[in-house]
């Protein structure tokens, strides 16, 4: 049992297994909602663990990958009537392009250039989404995007889609998992330790950086797509540098060491905001409260805090 | 008005908003000289430097003056506690993580002043009036020249600070390589908490004096933060001089696009040639060829 617990396969079921339990408890389709979400984001931040954890790059303009994948696919959709199966690939294939491009210059270059770079691509992307009127509607955005149909089922309501994302959450971990034992995850790695070293073995640095880069960026584009599919509604807002950032943040409170930090850090900042809203106009407040006290408690984030479980047993 | 009086008006903004950009970089470099770490909250240090003014000044009714001096030392404070509190106490953090903890504070800021003070905006009246003063066709605000003239103030003031006291220089030398400082018995930790206190301090006077031309309210600082982040970037980052062309360079690129392509896309303009800076100059438009490589944060 604990052999098969251990391939990326397994791995993989077990939390799209997990996902589909919940849902099955909740019940609530308010929750459920949210937990769709909560998959997108995963989507992406396993992304930028790859990048930041194991490339050791930041990129602050994630939500622009992802406002990409959603405006592409929406507007090929509506504007166009093209149907979403050949949408799918054009979003992904513009949105990884576009990563490509900024990454070549950038990544050449020792230490975190990429951050200012995919800062400066992000507020660009943003500006472009509010400005160019006639495809994206501007400020007010554009609805009436089509629902995904896959083997004849529409996915019309909530626990459909669910099913969907989670299915998707869990490919992009097997497909990360993968990554990371790879020949690719290993090198990757090595540069992360000591650049230098892994060059003089043979390790085509800046290679490896684009490619995870880019990788990172069709995982938000990915995201991007699902997005739009289901909200059925595009507007700038939610593809802010605000979100670039909070992405960063789950991935550093969860830990940046490996994916199940990044998974650990999603979770806990997606559905933290839910439990705040009980406090109105504090929510920011406390939320900066916390997220600065982990960081500073715990700046290699959450995952694989032990709890002392022998200790409160011998306690009572 | 003719077309040259429109682009000296044009000119004429963009230096005033490019001032302000020039001295919210001028705080993002002195801490990253003296850390490596870009301070998200730099932003923030204008809005609170801004927000206590007019707090002090229009509902506690000091003079103009002292509530100015109050809520300057007042930033100048929250960047030292900021400091004490939060980045000082880790041991060996990794860049991400302090980098992290400053958006953590801006957060926390920003949280704070919606707290104390709401969502609304606030205004102060200038500092001599709001009659423009004509110039050749165009007009310029009073207020800009006191913008202006605190921007010149502080850059002479940090030249001096830097080039004629021991902690001026011994914060240059941590700026250089803050290994060799402190075996040459710099106090690292010192020159931290120093960069923290004086960024907050310059953050907080341009919050005091640019808020009669921009307002305020509990999220102005992030939109500042950015385009600071931008000439400083621009500049090369460390760069306080270049700082400053930087950011004067970005507000007329903004106010020429603005006036003469379309106001939508004026800052995309700025971003477009920032990218293209990073691509081609990364050390900044001022580096010279060998310093390209070597700078990283």
């Amino acid at each position: 049992m604990k052999k098969l617990l251990k391939s990326s396969f397994s791995k993989s079921i077990f939390t799209f297994a997990i996902a589909v339990l919940l849902m099955t408890i909740i019940r609530n389709p308010y929750h459920v909602g949210i937990l769709i979400f909560l998959g997108m984001n995963l989507i992406i931040t396993m992304g930028l663990s790859l990048l930041m954890g194991y490339a050791g790059q930041i990129s602050l303009g994630q939500a622009a990958f992802f406002g990409l994948g959603a405006y592409t696919t929406g507007i090929l959709t509506t504007k166009l009537g093209l149907p979403i199966i050949t949408a799918f690939p054009l979003s992904i294939l513009l949105t990884v392009s576009i990563a490509f491009l900024v990454g070549i210059p950038t990544l050449r270059l020792r230490g975190h250039y990429l951050a200012m770079a995919t800062l400066g691509l992000g507020e660009i992307v943003h500006i472009v989404f509010n400005e160019l009127l006639s495809l994206t509607g501007g400020p007010s955005g554009f609805g009436n995007i089509p629902l995904i149909k896959i083997f004849g089922i529409e996915l019309d309501n909530d626990y459909k889609y669910f099913v969907f994302v989670w299915a998707i959450v869990a490919f992009i971990l097997f497909l990360s998992l993968n990554i990371i034992n790879s020949r690719m995850g290993r090198a990757l790695k090595s540069i992360h330790r000591e650049e230098n070293t892994a060059s003089t073995l043979g390790v085509n640095t800046s290679r490896l950086k684009l490619t995870i880069f880019v990788i990172s960026a069709g995982f938000a584009s990915m995201a991007g797509f699902l997005y739009a599919h289901y909200v059925t509604f595009l507007s700038p807002g939610t593809f802010s540098l605000r979100f670039s950032i909070l992405l960063v943040t789950m991935v550093a409170v969860g830990g940046m060491e490996n994916i199940w930090g990044a998974i650990t850090g999603t979770v806990v900042l997606t559905l933290l905001p839910e439990y705040l809203r009980f406090f109105k106009d504090f929510d920011i407040l406390i939320y900066g409260i916390i997220l600065m006290s982990i960081m500073i408690l715990r700046p290699e984030g959450l995952y694989g805090i032990k709890i002392p479980l022998k200790r409160l047993r011998n306690n009572s | 008005m003719n077309f040259a009086s429109q682009l000296l008006q044009y000119t004429l903004s963009g230096i005033t908003i490019g001032s302000i950009y020039a001295m919210v970089a001028i705080g993002f470099n002195i801490i990253y000289n003296s850390t490596g770490i870009i301070n998200f909250a730099q932003g923030d240090f204008l809005m609170l430097g801004g927000m206590l003014v007019v707090y002090f000044h229009k509902t506690l009714h000091f003079p103009l003056l002292i509530a100015g001096f109050i809520a300057v030392l007042i930033v100048g404070g929250i960047g030292i506690g900021f400091e004490r509190l939060a980045i000082h106490p880790l041991k060996n953090p990794s860049v991400i993580t302090l980098i992290i903890i400053t958006i953590a504070a801006s957060i926390l800021f920003k949280g704070g002043a919606m707290f104390i003070w709401g969502k609304d905006s606030f205004y102060l009246a200038s500092f001599s009036g709001d009659e423009p003063i004509r110039l050749m066709g165009a007009t310029i605000l009073p207020q800009t020249l006191w913008i202006l003239a605190f921007l010149f103030l502080i850059v002479i003031a940090l030249m001096c600070f830097f080039r004629f006291t021991i902690i001026g220089k011994a914060m240059k030398a941590c700026a250089y390589n803050r290994k060799a400082a402190s075996i040459v018995g710099i106090n690292v930790n010192n020159m931290v908490l120093i960069s923290f206190a004086l960024s907050a301090l310059i953050g907080g006077l341009a919050g005091v004096i640019v808020t009669p031309i921009t307002l305020v309210d509990y999220d102005r600082g992030s939109l500042l933060g950015l385009k600071g982040f931008g000439a400083a970037i621009f500049g090369g980052l460390g760069n306080i001089g270049g700082a400053v062309a930087a950011g004067i360079i970005i507000g007329l690129l903004e106010s020429y696009s603005a006036g003469l392509l379309s106001s939508g896309y004026k800052d995309a303009v700025a971003l477009i040639i920032l990218l293209m800076v990073l691509f081609f100059r990364p050390g900044g438009i001022f580096a010279k060829k060998e310093v390209q490589i070597l700078k990283s944060f």
